[in-house]
């Protein structure tokens, strides 16, 4: 899946993963596309949780080894 | 400023005590709302951290003058981040250190009761998960039922105490938790029993526990009692003919589920026959030790969990269904979640997969929920 830009959260604890998708989301406009990835296993649910009450679409995930994918569009 | 730990051992205590005591639990509303803190004496606010990076200034209101506030999250990082921001705004709190995982782990030994000849029995209650475990010294020597796979606790009490662990039981195959039974038999060279019936798929060594099977451990004994329904093989225990370990087919304010195997309805005429005739059978005085609590009204004033047959059979509602299909209704009908990664629980303690500890401590987030009510 294309991104407008890529987050690398990995070897992040939380609440690191959130703090740091906070702040590139921020810079980007409404309906562009972040990947985050992460390693740590609560980013799922907390991710999850933060996009919906942010207003954010959380578009796909993937595990891929240890690492944990992630796109959200900007609302 | 920054905010002070509060470990599980201390949270433990608060609870038990019935001390008030305000949480603020900064996790996603979905994990607050299948699993907290619980306690008689416990007030809640649930806002998820990533509500509060902009500031804790909405909730300052909300944090009460006149009792201890602990912030609480999964593993603490957000809860150190929360409880930090609150105290620059002037605001005393604590975190849980190491968060919920830790109030998972945490276990509290708890003395039930004496045996003869200066023997004793402990119960570990397992406070944030629901979880008992049993330890019987007599003699020298000691015996173990349940335990979880906190074998730490277990092997460094017995030591404490100066008894060599002998026998180390599992009533069942466990559903909801990963067993430390095979575990602390293999540290210490105990034997490590397993109802056959459970354990058709165990890839381990164990030597088969059968119904009328007697154990010895000082001057105390430990009797099985053949008591399926939970599983097919669930097993009692009887010590000294004072002490009855239910395991997951009594508890004090619900009885078991049949259905952790996917076996429900087969099993639901098990589960009545050995409530309602092998236990029914049995003395009144036996005090019941289940392997599990679900509401914190089941905890004694000390602590422990425990009340006697007698009593149970009088007030406890799973054990007062005259009717029969009633009875299979409720048990097959009210079905609550299951627990947590219950199938991955129970291939790790079949053996069949052998996940890193910090993978067991995740499949084992969450409550029990091995009961019917």
């Amino acid at each position: 899946m294309n991104a407008d830009k890529v987050l690398d959260a990995k070897g992040l604890a939380c609440p690191m993963p959130i703090v740091k998708t906070r702040k590139e989301m921020k810079a980007l406009e409404s309906g562009q596309v972040l990947e985050i990835q992460a390693t740590d296993k609560g980013a799922a649910a907390d991710l999850t949780a933060w996009a919906k009450s942010g207003g954010h679409e959380l578009l796909e995930q993937q595990v891929d080894g240890d690492v944990l994918k992630f796109w959200i569009q900007k609302g | 400023m920054s905010a002070k730990p509060m470990t599980a051992a201390q949270v433990a205590r608060k609870v038990i005590d019935n001390e008030p005591l305000f949480i603020l639990d900064v996790r996603n509303g979905d994990a607050f709302a299948d699993w907290k803190i619980e306690g008689g004496n416990i007030q809640y606010l649930n806002i998820p951290y990533f509500d509060l990076l902009d500031g804790v200034e909405e909730v300052i209101d909300q944090m009460p003058k006149d009792r201890d506030i602990l912030v609480v999250c999964a593993k603490e990082g957000s809860s150190i981040m929360v409880a930090d921001m609150l105290a620059d705004e002037g605001v005393e709190t604590a975190y849980l250190a190491g968060g919920m995982k830790a109030w998972s782990e945490h276990l509290e030994p708890v003395k039930v009761g004496d045996l003869k000849d200066g023997g004793e029995l402990f119960q570990f209650v397992r406070i944030g998960k629901g979880c008992l475990s049993y330890m019987a010294i007599s003699g020298g020597e000691a015996a173990i039922i349940d335990a979880t796979r906190m074998t730490d606790v277990f092997l460094n009490f017995a030591q404490e105490k100066g008894a060599e662990i002998k026998h180390v039981f599992d009533s069942h195959l466990h559903a909801d938790h990963i067993s430390g039974g095979r575990k602390i038999a293999e540290a210490t060279g105990a034997t490590y029993y397993l109802p056959p019936a459970d354990a058709e798929e165990v890839i381990f060594d164990f030597t088969p526990l059968e119904g009328g099977f007697k154990a010895a451990f000082g001057s105390s004994t430990v009797e099985a009692l053949y008591s399926p329904g939970h599983t097919i093989g669930s097993t009692s225990f009887i010590v000294d003919d004072q002490y009855l370990m239910t395991g997951d087919i009594l508890f004090i304010d619900s009885i078991g589920r049949p259905d952790l195997a996917g076996l429900a309805d087969d099993w639901v005429g098990d589960l009545r026959e050995s409530l309602y005739s092998r236990y029914k059978a049995l003395a009144n005085e036996l005090v019941v030790l289940p392997a599990h609590f679900m509401i914190m009204e089941e905890l004694n004033e000390d602590g422990s969990v425990a009340k006697k047959l007698g009593e149970l059979f009088k007030e406890n509602h799973g054990l007062n269904i005259e009717n029969e299909q009633e009875f299979r209704d409720m048990v097959t009908k009210n079905l609550p979640p299951q627990p947590n990664a219950y199938q991955d629980i129970r291939k790790t303690n079949m053996g069949k997969i052998t996940p890193e500890e910090e993978m067991q401590r995740e499949m084992e987030i969450g409550p029990n929920r091995c009961a019917v009510r």
